[in-house]
């Protein structure tokens, strides 16, 4: 955590520096963008630890065939907790808090532009959090619906599922808040002389990632309360019954759901962008193109969202339209992987945790870009959905691609949040032992689903049993890892080499230009960008 | 049949080195396809596959020759370039025509996918948590209609016996048809969202409830086929299993001929009053089928979701609420409607349920009553 030292910078006094509480009312009360920022990185791992857990339940039922651990209802609880956890509680919490901490230091503002806001944004979280996990100890238990919540299944589940949809409530505006705490701090805090286009690429994609989560996230909120609607106030949006469809709830929560998919992403491809130069000491290749490319890519993601719905019977001129919609986003996202490769190409590389996860990224990433492209085309696609070829594929794009850059981050950044150095043998070991379990969780899944096992079931035929057994080992490999990322985080928080203020020789930006640990204010005075 | 597929070098490449060292079980690859559809998909994921592992390769190369040889323990000096605009117009342009090209064959295969006209037979596909059900619409076998269950034993689900061959892709009665023949399934569901997937056949198809959507397959082979529910629809998701038997056309015209033989023999005279023996023995096996996967064949429930049907107090209270119930289904519960099932069976069901797991009503329900009640 950041230390507070006492400095009050003359001529820029605040009262607020000086009463402020400590202990934990300091935390309840903190509009720091510094504590908001590590709060939001703590929860969300917490969170992750939370979904974590679920998934070795799966994969610990999955393990060989049969039912040995846990029952039915129970396994579609944990799918549908885990989906939901893992994108709502861990991966999206873990980008705003490293927009919160990093934003304002790589703009060269004091704080975000609404920091009391910011303070509620956040503490929305918790509770939601604890809905979600409190709804398995309700009669009946959790929803086991899956994370996409479809109707009618959803609308016959006990209260457990009113609990998700007001978890949902909560963590949709948790996200617009923080979203538009952002989007106003990009436009209107920049120090002087830091036009748009001079801006680090990860404020860039926090912008557009912003947009997207202010544009979406309403449209979700829409879909579950329609849902709470239809189980409680006895409306029939979904119900064919009463003159509704179930499949319009498909249509709106996929329009939500695909952006969804970019919201992760993006700022994920921003911490890539950030880190990748820094350790190939060369500017970002395409500095203007990826700006380019990441907003095709968020245009885009608004116009393909029935690609997850093709076998839902959709007249043969959507799937078409669909699947030419789909395939378009290739050609920006092939924009983006071919302009990091070009800042590697005759770069001075050094290989520390943060540019090993890059990599690991860049390479994963995109062979989870390429499953998508064979998802893509409608006719296999009708094949493959919803079978482990879809996860394999997700995974791919969600762990490999969001959850390595943000273990990147938190490497590239720990100096500069904790004035240490953390220890960068157990990072890399750290690294490398992520790198073969997921893979060898994730890749067997492919064979899985192209051989047509369903996702979601919790016992399966003897045909698919070996791969499953593959999957599960590679599971809890890759779960014990990420004890080892705790204990690393932790023992750079306590003690460890002394970080300079700029701790990578090819790092750039202002954040590298306040001293290490990052001061509790910063920037109160705007540094002039030339 | 024609050859399966037309696998390019490089993935035939890489198949090949699977049936040495790995046994059957470690299969890379879609099943084998049996029908023409099957193979063109079969072919379309081969090649997406082979170009884009072609791009992998062309890309990584180069990231991977920076990352040996551009290395600053090496000694290599940064160069400074970070601009091109020839190279930012070339990796955008190229692959929209690699796209274009890929486009071309997947179109062609998604208008034949999607062409259910002019089918020989069509047959209802009903989803049901768990099971599904088949109704001959059209065509040779007209009328006939089955419910297809799973048929692997618990004991096996449950560790307590060893797993048979087709351990939960087997059913009781399996979907039977003719072999080259056009068969259109239409998908429809009575509760949740289901669907229909029988991956050697290429077909998936969503069977949403109160809408009628539908798919086609012509199998170019004789065998049987395995499928399951390829859409979350609750509990026993994974345990309703479809398995589609294509025989030659003589006997699939015997089989017509014995189904036919087998339903007259079943069917019930409506008239007949029944007694309470009679009706507690067949409700029972409509309650096996039908009713036990949420109220347990104890009828002891699994509450709050599935409630217990033992000293229920709609099961003990006036029947006529309770045959309401089984009729219109409980909206916003897991409680589907059956209005489905014959009068007998709605009858024999209701009768045993106030007659077993200790609730002892006497009454003996008639199938006229549920007719009555279906006005």
């Amino acid at each position: 955590m950041a230390s507070i030292p006492g400095h009050a910078d003359a001529g820029h006094g605040h009262e607020h520096e000086h009463h402020h509480p400590t202990g934990f009312m300091r935390w309840v009360t903190t509009t720091n963008h510094k504590d908001i920022g590590s709060m939001y990185l703590w929860f969300s791992f917490a969170m992750f630890l939370v979904g974590g857990v679920m998934a070795l339940v799966i994969r610990a039922e999955l393990f060989k065939p049969g039912l040995q651990f846990v029952e039915p209802e129970f396994f579609n609880q944990m799918t549908t907790l885990h989906g939901l956890i893992m994108v709502f509680g861990a991966i999206m919490p873990a980008f705003v808090g490293f927009a919160n901490w990093q934003i304002p230091l790589m703009i060269g503002a004091s704080d975000m532009a609404f920091a009391r806001m910011n303070n509620w944004s956040f503490w929305l979280l918790p509770p939601a959090g604890t809905l979600l996990v409190l709804s398995l100890f309700m009669p009946g238990g959790s929803g086991g619906v899956g994370w996409t919540l479809y109707p009618p299944l959803s609308t016959q589940m006990g209260i457990g599922m009113d609990f998700m949809i007001f978890a949902v409530h909560i963590l949709g505006m948790s996200s617009i808040m923080g979203s538009i705490n952002i989007v106003t701090t990009i436009l209107n805090m920049r120090a002087p002389g830091m036009t748009l286009m001079k801006m680090p690429l990860f404020c860039w994609t926090w912008l557009i990632t912003a947009y997207l989560v202010i544009a979406v996230m309403p449209v979700l909120a829409g879909a579950v309360t329609m849902i709470l609607c239809d189980r409680h106030f006895g409306t029939s949006f979904f119900n064919a019954a009463g003159g509704g469809d179930p499949v319009l709830y498909q249509h709106v929560f996929w329009f939500f759901g695909h952006p969804e998919v970019y919201i992760i992403a993006i700022p994920a491809f921003g911490v890539v962008s950030q880190i990748i130069p820094a350790f190939s000491r060369k500017p970002l290749f395409g500095y203007a193109s990826m700006v380019y490319a990441t907003s095709s890519i968020a245009i885009l993601s608004f116009i393909v969202w029935a690609h997850h719905m093709y076998t839902t019977g959709m007249p043969v001129a959507g799937q078409l339209y669909f699947m030419y919609a789909t395939m378009l986003i290739a050609i920006p996202t092939g924009v983006k992987v071919f302009n990091w490769v070009a800042t590697l190409y005759r770069g001075s590389l050094s290989f520390e945790a943060p540019m090993l996860f890059s990599l690991g990224f860049l390479f994963l990433f995109t062979l989870g870009g390429f499953s998508g492209l064979v998802l893509s085309m409608t006719a296999v696609d009708v094949q493959l959905h919803d079978t482990y070829y879809v996860v394999a594929h997700f995974h791919y794009v969600m762990v490999a691609g969001a959850l390595f850059s943000a273990f990147g981050g938190v490497y590239y950044w720990l100096p500069k949040w904790t004035g240490h150095m953390y220890d960068e043998g157990l990072a890399k070991l750290h690294f490398w032992l992520s790198l073969i379990f997921f893979n060898v969780t994730f890749f067997v899944q492919h064979f899985l689903g192209l051989a047509g096992m369903p996702r979601r079931i919790p016992d399966y035929a003897p045909q698919f049993a070996e791969f499953n057994m593959i999957s599960s080992i590679g599971a809890f490999g890759f779960g014990l890892t990420q004890l080892l990322f705790l204990y690393v985080v932790i023992k750079c928080i306590k003690g460890g080499p002394k970080a300079a203020a700029k701790p990578w020789d090819g790092a750039e930006g202002l954040e590298w230009t306040v001293p290490s640990p990052a001061p509790y204010h910063t920037f109160e005075t705007p540094p002039v960008v030339k | 049949m024609a050859q399966t597929g037309k696998p390019l070098p490089l993935l035939a490449a890489a198949l090949a080195l699977g049936p040495g060292v790995a046994q059957a079980a470690y299969k890379f690859n879609m099943q084998e396809p049996a029908t023409a559809l099957g193979e063109q998909v079969y072919f379309l994921h081969n090649m997406m596959t082979a170009v884009c592992g072609v791009i992998f390769v062309a890309v990584f190369a180069v990231m991977f020759y920076s990352v040996f040889v551009h290395r600053k323990s090496l000694g290599a000096k940064a160069a400074n370039f970070h601009e091109n605009m020839l190279v930012e117009v070339l990796w955008t342009v190229v692959p929209v025509f690699i796209l274009l090209a890929i486009a071309w064959p997947v179109t062609k295969t998604v208008l034949g996918m999607r062409d259910t006209s002019n089918p020989d037979i069509t047959i209802k596909a009903t989803g049901y948590q768990w099971k599904w059900g088949y109704d001959y619409l059209k065509g040779e076998g007209e009328g006939i209609h089955f419910v297809s269950n799973l048929s692997t034993p618990q004991d096996q689900i449950h560790g307590k016996a060893e797993k048979g061959e087709h351990y939960l892709l087997e059913v009781d009665n399996p979907l039977v048809v003719p072999v080259g023949k056009k068969i259109r399934i239409l998908t429809t569901a009575a509760d949740v969202i289901h669907a229909w997937f029988v991956p050697a056949l290429a077909v998936k198809q969503d069977a949403v409830p109160g809408f009628i959507r539908d798919t086609h397959f012509r199998a170019d082979k004789e065998g049987v086929f395995r499928g399951q529910c390829a859409e979350l629809c609750g509990k026993d998701h994974g345990f309703m299993p479809i398995e589609v038997h294509v025989l030659s056309a003589e006997k699939y015209a015997a089989w017509v001929g014995e189904q036919k033989k087998k339903m007259a023999a079943l069917a019930d005279d409506p008239n007949k009053t029944w007694n309470l023996g009679e009706l507690k023995k067949r409700g029972e096996q409509v309650y096996a089928s039908n009713c036990a996967a949420c109220h347990q064949p104890t009828g002891k429930g699994n509450p709050p979701a599935f409630p217990a049907l033992a000293g229920s107090k709609v099961v003990l209270g006036p029947k006529q609420a309770q045959i309401e119930t089984e009729l219109n289904g409980r909206p916003g519960t897991a409680m589907a409607a059956f209005k489905h099932l014959s009068d007998v069976e709605l009858a024999a069901v209701i009768t045993y349920t106030r007659n077993a797991f200790g609730n002892a009503t006497g009454e003996a329900i008639q199938p006229s009553e549920i007719k009555a009640a279906r006005k």
